[in-house]
């Protein structure tokens, strides 16, 4: 690229940089996901507060995938809808993290997986406000304001877990312990970010760790909770492949729209 | 905007804002459209009627009703065919409402927010809590019960003093 008179030789080298829509799914369906999955507390939840406090995370995590598979499909350039996309791929399609999508266990298992989904969503989202997307980073901006109380409401439940009864404590640690090798995934890289992190439209997801396992350990400790010293090595939702558990949600999820395509009321 | 028969004249943007503050929020009704910045411009030029909007939050489901009554208040204005277009960035803050708004927010009943708060303590004994006044008897005897309420934008906190829960608008 030093010869300034020449004509460029790598096109994608000057072409504006943006998030491509493979990359938009991986956000966009870690937020659908774990949206849907809190959301199957509604009317479930052991105190009314919570019921609410689960829904309305639910409703933002659902919210900003919304914006994000809008750009998704604006970027594809084939026409679809934010609602082609959440209704209308299968789960080989589905771009996101194994620890989204599993199933909710009990109230223990639900706030260890939001909390550990939290700080990452917390380090990324900081990340990608200063993405050189604009778009996407103002949708980051605008996710990073509602991470931040998603963040403080999951830490101090599993601060009250782990530091409350021998009840609780066992349940959040047994959480912490069952959840762990799914934590591994969020940091990996495949050629997909590396070339964004390359074009400064996304951090290298290995880069956003040592601030997620600061965050992770310092509630753990304050919970009285221990860290596992398994290693972390579930891996695959990025590029598709997903647990049994991502069907079964789908299916309930996606039943209405594909028994009545295009319904509207 | 003008025609080729010179039926219709450009509206004024100016005239337009005006009837914009009078769409109010449909879950706070006290607070208009404009009052809480959802409405970010308001532009007039060839292409017609422009309206610039941001959501509060992002899964607000408000967000199609404040559109839908927007629309329908520029048609009775006799411009039937404006646009909505939504923006992200700047991200919404509760910074935005007026004193006025917020005065108008106490009175209705929910306590309105104080500045959008800097960095996050993570454990929850070591932050710093906010005093909110009750909307009712004025008392800061209050505690926060959950960040989380009725709607995406308010909180639910108790009065101590008067023994009165009430919602707060959330500080973001």
């Amino acid at each position: 690229m030093s010869d300034a008179g020449a004509p460029p030789r790598d096109a994608a080298a000057v072409a504006p940089a943006v998030a491509p829509a493979d990359y938009l799914l991986r956000l966009a369906d870690d937020r659908l996901v774990l949206g849907h999955r809190l959301s199957e507390w509604c009317g479930h939840a052991p105190i009314l507060e919570e019921d609410i406090a689960l829904a309305n995370i639910a409703l933002d995590l659902i919210g900003q995938a919304t914006a994000l598979l809008e750009l998704a499909g604006a970027r594809e350039g084939r026409g679809r809808s934010a609602d082609d996309l959440a209704y209308f791929r299968d789960a080989r399609d589905y771009r996101n993290l194994q620890l989204c999508e599993l199933p909710n266990g009990d109230f223990a298992v639900t706030i260890v997986r939001q909390f550990l989904f939290d700080a990452y969503d917390h380090a990324l989202l900081q990340a990608l406000q200063g993405s050189a997307d604009a778009e996407l980073a103002g949708i980051a901006a605008k996710a990073f304001k509602e991470c931040r109380y998603h963040r403080r409401h999951s830490a101090e439940w599993v601060v009250k877990l782990g530091d409350g009864t021998a009840e609780s404590h066992a349940r959040a640690q047994a959480a912490l312990d069952e959840l762990w090798r799914f934590t591994g995934e969020p940091f990996l890289a495949d050629e997909v970010d590396r070339a964004l992190a390359a074009a400064g439209v996304a951090p290298d997801p290995a880069s956003l760790r040592d601030d997620w396992l600061r965050q992770v350990t310092e509630v753990v400790e304050a919970a009285t909770l221990r860290l596992p010293d398994d290693r972390a090595v579930a891996r695959g939702g990025r590029q598709g492949l997903h647990t049994e558990h991502l069907g079964h949600m789908l299916a309930e999820m996606q039943s209405v729209a594909r028994a009545h395509p295009g319904a509207q009321w | 905007m003008v025609t080729a028969g010179g039926t219709r004249t450009r509206p004024d943007a100016a005239e337009l804002w005006e009837v914009l503050r009078g769409v109010m929020d449909p879950e706070v009704p006290v607070l208009s459209v404009v009052d809480l910045g959802i409405v970010r411009d308001v532009r007039v030029d060839d292409e017609g009627v422009t309206v610039t909007v941001t959501p509060t939050y992002s899964g607000c489901p408000a967000v199609q009703v404040i559109e839908r009554d927007i629309l329908a208040a520029l048609a009775a204005h006799d411009v039937p065919d404006a646009r909505i277009r939504t923006v992200y960035s700047p991200p919404w803050t509760s910074d935005w409402l007026s004193d006025e708004a917020k005065a108008r927010l106490r009175a209705y009943g929910i306590a309105p927010p104080d500045p959008a708060p800097g960095d996050d303590e993570l454990v929850p004994l070591r932050r710093r809590s906010e005093v909110l006044a009750c909307p009712f008897c004025g008392s800061t005897e209050t505690e926060l019960r959950s960040e989380f309420g009725s709607t995406a934008c308010k909180s639910i906190a108790y009065c101590r003093s008067c023994a009165q829960p009430f919602e707060a608008f959330k500080a973001i």
